[in-house]
């Protein structure tokens, strides 16, 4: 298992335990993220303080696991790395992602359904 | 003043990023910047992991070799493979499309080729003696 899960007050904080999601792991990432986020609070926050890099296949399996998420819950992610920052700006992702600079800070954020 | 080196590792995810961190640890007595060696990580990745992924079809046994050169002010990376050629024998144009705001349609792919045009200064493409020679090209400013 590639993720720690946290719940409380009606947020589960999901922290990725890898320095890379990249090919060689996002179809791992992909399926612990199913299994972790199935059936939980309406809120995730995903916690990549301790991802460096992020290449296209795990991009993709972040996007997946938004999807998986569904429609009537919310993954955020917080503390991205400034590698993984730039990955998410140049693909535009950072427009599709509510994206805080800690999980403190997504913690505390006030959620407007936008 | 011109440096060089050269590796190579066969055709697997996990070699694949072990060689991509290796190419990026000796790069760095290059003295780019991390910034710069963010940049390049990240091209690099995505070029290798097209190589392993398609020109090789994850055929682990393909034979991934890199050499990476300064000359001046450019950094030059060349990826050789003996996998399947490019699709027309041409680079993809690598063009992001539209992003929607439709959860169910966003793309969990194709930000490969795209990625690598925006990171290189110049990236060139041809196939000679059924071997695929990518050339990436980084001006270090």
């Amino acid at each position: 298992m590639s993720l720690t899960s946290t719940a409380k007050d009606g947020i589960q904080v999901v922290t990725v335990d890898a320095e890379r999601i990249d090919a060689a792991m996002a179809i791992q990432f992909k399926d612990d993220m199913r299994s972790t986020t199935d059936d939980g609070p309406a809120r995730v926050i995903l916690d990549l303080t301790k991802v460096n890099f992020v290449d296209s296949s795990g991009l993709g399996a972040i996007v997946a696991a938004m999807k998986q998420v569904g429609p009537n819950r919310k993954l955020d992610l917080a503390s991205l790395s400034p590698m993984v920052g730039k990955v998410f700006r140049l693909t535009r992702m950072d427009t599709v992602f509510n994206i805080y600079d800690t999980v403190q800070d997504a913690i505390d954020a006030e959620q407007d359904d936008d | 003043m011109s440096r060089s080196f050269y590796c190579s590792f066969s055709a697997n995810e996990l070699n694949a990023r072990e060689g991509i961190l290796s190419v990026i640890s000796r790069l760095k007595n290059f003295g780019l910047s991390e910034h710069r060696l963010n940049e390049i990580q990240i091209a690099l990745a995505e070029a290798i992991n097209n190589v392993v992924e398609h020109a090789y079809e994850n055929n682990t046994s393909g034979e991934v070799k890199v050499t990476c050169s300064m000359h001046d002010a450019n950094l030059m990376i060349e990826i050789h493979d003996t996998g399947s050629p490019l699709p027309n024998l041409e680079l993809p144009d690598g063009n992001l499309g539209p992003l929607e705001k439709n959860l169910e349609t966003l793309p969990e792919g194709g930000f490969g080729w795209f990625l690598i045009r925006e990171l290189t200064t110049d990236v060139h493409y041809r196939r000679v003696a059924q071997t695929n020679e990518l050339k990436l090209t980084f001006s270090i400013a």
